[in-house]
């Protein structure tokens, strides 16, 4: 972690803090006698090390690096992340394919096939304060769908087309909660239900091809949240939905968030999606974080090119017939990252400066980005 | 399915008889004359004009054809000429023999193809994977009847004479000569060590193809989101591959049975001889060399059969294991 990240994340735990502090005392008060952003930085220094333990986050990724040694050469698919999920709140994680989202997901859960996948020395995924990396398989199954769940992006072909979609909410009810057949049935009924399924004692019996996509991503949910996870990592949960589809899902995503008091990490490409319903935002290019900070800050104040780059790309109803931007090139290759800032080839205001290696700038209240400019 | 069933039992109908056609003319029209085989020295023209006569063979082949088909449907398939037995007697003794042998191969083969195709598909790439295939690959290429000559040499005569294992299996029959003499337990011992060898010169062809099939297959199958899905559920991996993957893996292999059989019922035909098993596949082969037209016919009309029989279940084991596929 560099000292910059070290700074960033002292002060956005010492914020939240302060905010669950302030909600419970009285509000009035608490605002009117906050501090300026620079006392706060420099309390939170001095009280960090005291609410260490009280703030602790569910999920701490430190460091974390996801390499593929394949034969063409080492793909540095996630390099050297690091971030926080708190109980309850709802993290994005944007980018464009192909910059390591989804390997970060199944890196947590520890489900990238090794080989050719290996998570290098340093890496760390500390869930409830309990290292995953490198931790017994068994004892990574036992969190598997049970304490972090995982719903994934093509909700066509992640249900297992021989077994009815009951059988298969019931078998991590079966395994998780020991539950009999007859309860697990019982259950899954009411998790259908409880994931607007019209008819679940019809539907609970049915096999995956004969629902709608929308309602298999329905029946995925159900799974996922089956056991009452802490954590439910959204991998591009609506990409392959309709648009109606889309917002549907999401809201019933926000719906069993505030329901079940779970935290939620949801990945996408979709801005939209974002701004509708995360907490925080991490923005990541080329398997680094480039950018992370509150939902305002990303949308409001984006620091990092990339970021406003991305907030340029998407259409706006409030001025029709404008030419929509795009950021020019593609997300370069994992097996060769170039040189210096990662972003350097396809910036608009690259210049001197980024041939050197960028990293995170500390921005305060938790945000941070990663290019030299921000800081000056 | 019920519906589906009866409708594909009715289109095998013109299809049995289709083959019965076929077969009759194929073996009618053949050169050469069942008579000449019951010919002795001093047999007069007379007897021999008697015997054609007597066997139906003086008429054209037309009006046999007719005959001898009116006659299979109401279930007579004549008299053999060279068991001097009604057909259906000669069927009833060998055909049994067959289908067990058969059956056990089929077994066999599917149950360890399934098993080393699945083990090479999860350790693609490792050692194990590669010497699998190299051994398979040489059970593929090799003919049965050479590989039966292979155990006979291994298992039965080297493990017995050379090497004296505890352990030999006989080459020969299906029942030792004091079966008759031996206790239940002894006779049951006695008939699957006769079983070991003609089985596994059947099943290790068969084996290797399945293997090979299966491996593909599940290959496919695991790198599935469904697959992943069930591993993210926090499932072991030992579940993950044989409930999850293994049913899906298993549809593409489920049109083998179909294929197979017809390779099955071929492969009977060399290796009963070889192992003098008292089955069909000899028996047709004997009623080859003697012109005993009614046994070769019905034996060839019977094996057709099951061959039909054969793809219609495999048709409906398609639909036991694939939820997606529902016959109307």
């Amino acid at each position: 972690m560099t000292q910059h990240e070290a700074a960033g994340a002292a002060k956005s735990a010492a914020k939240s803090a302060a905010k669950s502090a302030a909600s419970s005392a009285a509000t009035a008060a608490a605002n009117s006698a906050a501090p300026s952003a620079a006392q706060s930085a420099a309390r939170s220094a001095a009280n960090s090390a005291a609410q260490s333990t009280e703030v602790e986050p569910l999920l701490a990724v430190r460091d974390l690096r996801a390499w593929f040694l394949t034969d063409q050469g080492v793909a540095k698919a996630v390099d050297g992340i690091s971030f926080a999920v708190r109980e309850g709140e709802t993290l994005g994680i944007v980018g464009e394919s192909g910059c390591g989202k989804t390997v970060t997901s199944l890196a947590i859960l520890g489900l990238l096939p090794n080989p050719p996948a290996r998570l290098m020395d340093g890496s760390s995924v500390s869930f409830r304060g309990q290292e995953l990396v490198g931790a017994e398989e068994k004892r990574l199954r036992a969190l598997r769908g049970n304490e972090i769940s995982m719903i994934f992006q093509e909700p066509m072909s992640s249900l297992n087309p021989v077994f009815t979609v009951g059988d298969q909410i019931a078998e991590t009810l079966r395994l998780h909660r020991r539950m009999d057949r007859k309860a697990a049935h019982g259950e899954a009924v009411r998790l259908l239900d409880e994931v607007g399924i019209p008819e679940p004692g019809r539907r609970v019996d049915e096999y995956p091809h004969q629902l709608s996509g929308g309602m298999r991503q329905r029946v995925m949910i159900a799974m996922a949240i089956a056991c009452a996870p802490k954590l439910l990592i959204a991998d591009e949960p609506t990409t392959a939905l309709d648009v109606t589809i889309q917002a549907q899902i999401l809201e019933l995503l926000a719906e069993l968030r505030r329901a079940h008091g779970m935290a939620v990490m949801l990945i996408t490409h979709d801005l939209g999606v974002v701004a509708e319903v995360c907490d925080r935002v991490i923005v990541m290019y080329a398997g680094q974080i480039v950018e992370s900070g509150t939902v305002e800050d990303i949308f409001v104040r984006p620091a990092h090119p990339y970021t406003r780059g991305l907030l340029a790309s998407l259409p706006s109803v409030g001025t029709p017939g404008r030419r929509l931007a795009s950021i020019p090139g593609t997300v370069p290759s994992p097996l060769h990252w170039p040189e210096g800032c990662r972003f350097r080839a396809r910036c608009p205001s690259a210049g001197e400066g980024c041939e050197r290696a960028q990293e995170l700038v500390a921005l305060g209240d938790g945000r941070a980005a990663r290019c030299w400019r921000v800081g000056t | 399915m019920t519906k589906y069933l009866l409708r594909r039992l009715l289109g095998a109908v013109p299809l049995v008889l289709g083959i019965a056609t076929i077969v009759f003319f194929a073996v009618n029209l053949a050169p050469g004359d069942p008579t000449l085989y019951f010919l002795s020295p001093g047999m007069t023209q007379e007897v021999v004009e008697q015997t054609r006569i007597n066997f139906g063979l003086d008429q054209p082949v037309h009006v046999r054809y007719a005959r001898w088909l009116g006659a299979m449907l109401t279930g007579d398939f004549g008299y053999s000429f060279s068991h001097s037995r009604p057909v259906l007697d000669v069927l009833a003794d060998f055909l049994p023999n067959t289908l067990l042998l058969s059956a056990c191969a089929l077994g066999v083969a599917f149950f360890f193809g399934i098993l080393v195709g699945t083990y090479q598909a999860v350790r693609q790439y490792s050692l194990s994977d590669s010497a699998f295939s190299v051994v398979l690959l040489f059970f593929y290429s090799m003919p049965s009847f050479w590989l039966a000559l292979m155990l006979i040499l291994t298992l039965s005569l080297f493990a017995r004479n050379v090497w004296e294992w505890p352990i030999w299996f006989p080459a020969s029959g299906m029942t030792s000569t004091e079966y008759d003499f031996l206790s239940f337990g002894g006779q049951v011992r006695d008939r699957i060590a006769h079983l070991v060898l003609p089985t596994l010169s059947l099943a290790l062809v068969l084996t290797a193809g399945i293997a090979r099939y299966m491996r593909g297959s599940m290959l496919e199958v695991i790198r599935q989101d469904y697959v992943r899905t069930a591993r993210a559920k926090g499932l072991s991996e030992r579940v993950v591959v044989f409930k999850h993957a293994l049913r899906n893996a298993l549809l593409p292999i489920i049109t083998l049975v179909g294929l197979y059989i017809p390779v099955l019922f071929g492969g009977t035909v060399f290796i009963e001889t070889i192992f003098a098993w008292p089955g069909m596949g000899r028996t047709i082969v004997e009623a080859i060399n003697t012109r005993d037209y009614p046994l070769v016919m019905a034996g060839s009309f019977f094996f057709a059969s099951m061959v039909v029989a054969a793809n219609l279940i495999a048709d409906v084991l398609y639909a036991v294991v694939d939820p997606r596929i529902r016959y109307e």
